[in-house]
C-alpha cells in the first residue's frame, strides 16, 4: 500500500518554525527586501550649489521627503564626487579595514538614499556584519532592556528595573498597558533604575506630549518614539511631517533629553503606502531624513515591521543592512533585535548572532527582560526566559553583548531593595502604602502571574496623584533621602545632573561607571584585528562568570562526598596477580584504576557495587562465570576490554570504567573493533548491565545474542555530561601506570573500608 | 561665547566642568543631595541651558555632525519657549491641523517676535511653503 505522505512531514508541521508563515517576493505588492522594478536609479544633480534633482525626481517633483533629505542631508560638495563612485568600489571601501571610518561617512553626506541602498545590497550577509562592526558609531557596544508587566504593577517595575540594571543595561524603556499608568510607571522604573548603580538611561514610552512632560519632570532621560517613514503617504498617516518631527526633535534636546528617531522595514508596507519600492530603499530614505533632522541616533532594523520582513526572502539580511546604512550615515543605532520575529529559536539565536559578534550602541532595542507575557511592547526576540541563553552566547564568542551575569543572592536582594525604595516613596509622598505581602510577593515573582500587589484601579489612582499634584523628580529624590534610601537618591541625583552639560545628547551617548561615553570621547576606531573594541581580561572575566559552573573541585569534592558514603557498599579484596584463565566459559571483566578505589558511581549516578552485582549476576544467567580483574596500566574502555578479554579462559571479557562506559570485547579482535559498547553511560541503567554480562557469556559459549540496545531520545549528552566526565575521567587516568599487571580482584562484603 | 569648543572639550562635566551651570547659575559641585534636602535646589538647577545646547553643536560640528549641530542650535532657541507653546507649534505642524500656510506663518512671526527664535522660525516657514506645495492643510479630522 502507498502512503500518503512521509511522515517526515507531520514531524516538520510539530515544529515552532512553522506557527511562522513566509510571504512569496512580489515587488509589485510591497514584498521585496532589496530591490524592486519601482527602486530608482541613482542619481543626484546640483545647480549652483544646490540639489535640483535626486534620484529620478527633479526638484519640482520633489515630495516631502525628497525635499528635506535633499536640503538638510546631501552635501552639495560631496554628491558629485560620492555618486560618481562605482557602487561595487564603494562596497568594497565598506569592508577594507584600511579604509577609515570618517572617510566613510563624509562619503555618506553626499549620498542619496537609492546610492547607499545599492551600496549595501552588495554585500552578503557577513560582509554587512563586518561592515557594521568596523562603522558603528561608538566603540563600546551596549545594550537595551524593556521593563514592563502585565499589570503596570509600580512594585514589580521597580524590582524588574532594578535587576535590569544589575544585568548591566545601559537604558531602560517601559510603556503601559493603561495609558494613564504612565506616570506610574515613569517613577517606578526610575526609582528601581536607581538601585545599584547610576546612569541607566530610563524613557517612559507614551504619547508625544505625555512623553514629554514626564521627561521635564525629570523621570524619564531618553526618549526614541519619534517615528519616521520612507513615503509621503505612510508619514501623513502617522499623523506627521518631516518638519514636525524635526521639530520635535529639537523640542526634546531643549529640554536636555537624549533622544533618537524609529524607523524600520516594513512600517510602509503594514501602513499600504509602499509605493511599490523595496524595503531597503524606502527605509534609506528613513535613515536620510533623520540624518537631515538633526536627531543624534535612530532605532532601526525593522522594529515593528521586522516580523513582516523576516517573511520576505533575504528579510533578515535586510535588517543587518539598514542598520548598516544609520551607522554610515554617523547615527547612534538602536539596532532592532527588538519585536519577535519567529517561534522558531534558531531563528532567533541566527537573528542575534551577528550582532552580538559585531556589537551595536543598543544590541537590541528592547531585549525583554521580563517574561514574555509581561512585555507590553509585545515580546522581544529575546525576553526574560532567554537572558540566561544569551549570557552564554556571549561566553560561548567571547562577544560583550553588554550583559552581565547576576549572582542568584544578589538578585533578591536587588529586588528587595527596589521594592523597599519605591515602597518608600510612594508612603513619604502620600501616594499608596504597600502592605508586606504585596512586597513579598512580588520580590519573588518571577512575573505578574505570580504576584499578589495593586490592582489596576490603585495603579490609576497612583498615577492620576503624580500628574495631578506635579510630582517631579526632586520630590522622588528628596522623599529616597528622608526614607534613608541615600544611595538610590544620589544615583538618581546624578543621572538628572547630567542634563546641566547636555553631554549624553551627543551621538551614541551612554552612561558608564557615572561617566558619559558617546561616539565623542569613545569613537570606534577600528582598523583591523588589534584595533576597535576589544574585551579586556576583566571584562572577559564578567563575561564568563555564569552560574553553576563546574570545577575540578566541586566535581572531586561530590564524588569524594558520595565515597565515603558508599565505600561500605563496595569492598574489594585484591587476590594477587592475575594470569589467564583455563575455564572455557570464563567471562573476565576488567575493572578501571579507580573503580571502586576513588569512585563509586556512573555518570548516570548508579552504584557501582550495583552495577558490578547486576555484570556478574549477568555473566551466571547466561552461563559463564565470572572473573573480576582490575586493570592498572589503561582506564581506556577498548583497552580495558581487549586486556580483560586476554585474560579470560573463553576469550571473552568485559571492559568497565568506573564512569559506567563498558564494552564487550573478544582476544582475537582489534582493539577499537568490539563485540558490543556502551558508550552513553548517562543513559544506561542497571537492566543494560545485567544483559550485557548475560550477553558476554553467550559470546564465551559461540552463540550470537542480539546486542544489547540502550534507548536514547537523542539528549545531547555530550553537552549534559561532558565537562562531568573530563573531570572524573582525569581521576581514572590519574592511577594508571605504565606497564602495571592487572590483578585478580574479588567482592569482599566483609573487608575493611578501602 | 567667544570660545569655540571641540571634542577635546567633552564631555563638558568632565573637561570643562565650570561652563556646565544651570538655569540659575549654578555649578555642577553646588548642586548636592544635601542642598536639594534644604530646598536650594529646584528642578529648575537641572536643566539645561541655550548656552549649553550651544557648546555641544560647537563640539558636534567639530565631529562633523553639522545637521546635529544644527538641530542643537534650533533647540537653544526653544529651551525658554514654555511648553504649551512648544506643543501647540508642534501641534500645527501636523498634518492637517494648520488650515493653510497663514497659521504657520503666524507661528513663525510668534517665535521670531516672541522667543527671539530665528532659526526655528525660518524653519516652520520652510514647512509652510512645503505643506502648500503638497496640498497638507487638507482636511484629516
Amino acid at each position: 500500500m502507498r502512503a500518503n505522505r512521509w511522515r517526515r512531514f507531520s514531524d516538520w508541521d510539530e515544529r515552532p518554525l512553522r506557527l511562522d508563515r513566509f510571504a512569496a517576493e512580489d515587488a509589485e505588492n510591497g514584498f521585496a527586501a532589496f530591490s524592486s522594478p519601482a527602486d530608482p536609479e541613482p542619481n543626484v544633480t546640483v545647480e549652483t550649489g544646490r540639489i535640483a534633482g535626486m534620484d529620478g525626481v527633479a526638484e519640482a517633483d520633489f515630495d516631502m521627503i525628497d525635499r528635506f533629505i535633499a536640503r538638510y542631508h546631501l552635501d552639495p560638495e560631496i554628491a558629485p564626487e560620492a555618486m560618481a563612485m562605482p557602487s561595487p568600489e564603494i562596497a568594497r571601501m565598506l569592508v577594507d579595514m584600511t579604509v577609515p571610518r570618517e572617510a566613510l561617512v563624509r562619503l555618506a553626506h553626499g549620498m542619496t538614499p537609492a546610492k547607499l541602498a545599492e551600496a549595501v545590497a552588495e554585500l552578503n550577509a557577513l560582509e554587512i556584519a563586518f561592515a557594521y562592526s568596523k562603522m558603528r558609531a561608538r566603540k563600546t557596544p551596549g545594550n537595551q532592556a524593556h521593563v514592563t508587566n502585565a499589570k503596570d504593577d509600580p512594585l514589580q517595575l521597580a524590582a524588574d528595573a532594578a535587576i535590569a540594571v544589575a544585568l548591566g543595561f545601559d537604558e531602560i524603556e517601559t510603556t503601559m498597558r493603561v495609558s494613564r499608568n504612565a506616570w506610574s510607571n515613569a517613577v517606578a522604573c526610575c526609582v528601581g533604575a536607581a538601585v545599584g548603580r547610576a546612569g541607566t538611561l530610563f524613557q517612559c514610552s507614551s504619547e508625544e506630549a505625555e512623553e514629554l512632560q514626564i521627561g521635564m519632570a525629570g523621570f524619564s532621560s531618553y526618549a526614541e518614539t519619534v517615528s519616521v517613514y520612507g513615503t509621503e503617504k505612510s508619514f501623513v498617516d502617522g499623523d506627521d511631517t518631516p518638519w514636525s518631527k524635526a521639530f520635535l526633535a529639537a523640542a526634546y534636546a531643549s529640554r536636555g533629553i537624549k533622544m533618537r528617531c524609529t524607523s524600520g522595514a516594513g512600517a510602509e508596507l503594514l501602513m499600504g503606502f509602499h509605493e511599490r519600492k523595496s524595503l531597503l530603499y524606502l527605509e534609506a530614505r528613513c535613515l536620510c531624513l533623520q540624518r537631515a533632522m538633526g536627531v543624534q541616533g535612530t532605532q532601526n532594523g525593522g522594529i515593528d515591521g521586522a516580523p513582516l520582513t523576516a517573511t520576505v526572502p533575504g528579510g533578515m539580511r535586510e535588517l543587518m543592512a539598514e542598520n548598516l546604512i544609520a551607522v554610515w550615515l554617523d547615527l547612534e543605532c538602536a539596532s532592532g533585535n527588538d519585536a519577535r520575529p519567529t517561534e522558531s529559536e534558531i531563528r532567533v539565536g541566527a537573528k542575534i548572532m551577528p550582532y552580538l559578534i559585531a556589537g551595536s550602541d543598543l544590541i537590541c532595542s528592547g531585549f525583554g527582560s521580563i517574561l514574555k507575557y509581561d512585555n507590553s511592547f509585545n515580546p522581544s526576540l529575546l525576553n526574560g526566559e532567554e537572558i540566561e541563553d544569551y549570557l552564554v552566547l556571549q561566553r560561548d564568542f567571547e562577544a560583550d553583548g553588554g550583559l552581565t551575569p547576576i549572582a542568584e543572592e544578589d538578585a533578591l536582594d536587588l529586588r528587595v531593595r527596589a521594592i523597599d525604595a519605591i515602597s518608600a516613596v510612594f508612603e513619604e509622598l502620600g501616594l499608596a502604602a504597600p502592605t508586606d505581602e504585596m512586597k513579598g510577593s512580588v520580590a519573588a515573582a518571577s512575573g505578574s502571574a505570580d504576584t499578589e500587589s495593586f490592582t489596576p484601579r490603585e495603579v490609576v489612582a497612583i498615577s492620576e496623584a503624580i500628574r495631578a499634584r506635579g510630582i517631579t523628580v526632586v520630590d522622588v529624590i528628596r522623599a529616597l533621602d528622608a526614607r534613608g534610601f541615600r544611595q538610590e537618591a544620589e544615583n538618581l541625583l546624578q543621572l538628572v545632573k547630567l542634563r546641566i552639560s547636555g553631554d549624553y545628547l551627543q551621538t551614541s551617548a551612554i552612561v558608564r561607571d557615572g561617566r558619559v561615553i558617546s561616539a565623542i570621547n569613545d569613537p570606534n576606531d577600528y582598523l583591523g584585528p588589534g584595533t576597535g573594541y576589544r574585551v579586556d581580561e576583566a571584562r572577559r572575566a564578567e563575561i564568563a562568570a555564569i552560574r553553576d559552573v563546574l570545577t575540578r573541585e566541586t566535581v572531586i569534592d561530590q564524588e569524594e562526598e558520595y565515597a565515603r558514603k558508599a565505600a561500605a557498599g563496595l569492598r574489594l579484596k585484591t587476590m594477587g596477580p592475575a594470569g589467564r584463565g583455563e575455564d572455557p566459559r570464563e567471562v573476565t571483566v576488567g575493572v578501571s584504576p579507580a573503580f571502586g578505589r576513588k569512585l563509586f558511581r556512573t555518570l548516570g549516578g548508579l552504584a557501582l557495587s550495583d552495577v558490578l552485582s547486576e555484570i556478574v549476576a549477568g555473566i551466571a544467567e547466561g552461563g559463564g562465570t565470572a572473573r573480576l580483574v582490575r586493570m592498572g596500566h589503561t582506564a581506556d574502555t577498548s583497552f580495558l576490554g581487549l586486556s580483560a578479554a586476554r585474560l579470560s579462559g573463553s576469550g571473552v571479557g568485559i571492559g568497565l570504567q568506573a564512569k559506567g562506559t563498558a564494552v564487550i570485547h573478544h582476544a582475537d579482535r582489534l582493539p577499537h573493533n568490539n563485540l558490543e559498547l556502551f558508550s552513553n553511560a548517562p543513559v544506561t541503567r542497571l537492566e543494560h548491565y545485567r544483559q550485557l554480562g548475560v550477553n558476554a557469556a553467550r559470546h564465551a559459549a559461540g552463540e550470537i545474542p542480539d546486542p544489547v540496545v540502550v534507548p536514547t531520545r537523542g539528549e545531547a549528552m555530550g553537552a549534559r555530561y561532558h565537562a562531568r566526565a573530563a573531570l572524573i575521567h582525569a581521576v581514572e587516568t590519574s592511577l594508571v601506570s605504565d606497564g602495571a599487571a592487572p590483578e585478580d580482584i574479588a567482592l569482599d562484603p566483609e573487608g575493611p573500608s578501602p | 561665547m567667544t570660545e569655540r569648543l571641540t571634542a577635546q572639550d567633552y564631555p563638558i562635566a568632565e573637561k570643562r566642568p565650570e561652563l556646565a551651570r544651570g538655569r540659575q547659575g549654578k555649578g555642577l559641585d553646588e548642586i548636592t543631595l544635601d542642598a536639594l534636602g534644604r530646598g536650594a535646589v529646584a528642578l529648575e538647577d537641572l536643566t539645561i541651558t541655550a548656552d549649553a545646547l550651544r557648546r555641544q553643536a560647537e563640539i558636534a560640528r567639530s565631529a562633523n555632525r553639522p545637521t546635529l549641530a544644527e538641530n542643537f542650535e534650533r533647540a537653544a532657541e526653544l529651551v525658554d519657549v514654555p511648553q504649551d507653546v512648544v506643543m501647540a507649534v508642534y501641534e500645527l505642524l501636523r498634518p492637517g491641523r494648520a488650515k493653510n500656510a497663514g497659521d504657520l506663518v503666524e507661528a513663525a512671526a510668534m517665535l521670531r517676535e516672541t522667543y527671539g527664535a530665528d532659526r526655528m522660525a525660518a524653519f516652520v516657514e520652510e514647512a509652510a511653503d512645503v505643506y502648500e506645495r503638497r496640498g497638507l492643510f487638507a482636511f484629516r479630522f
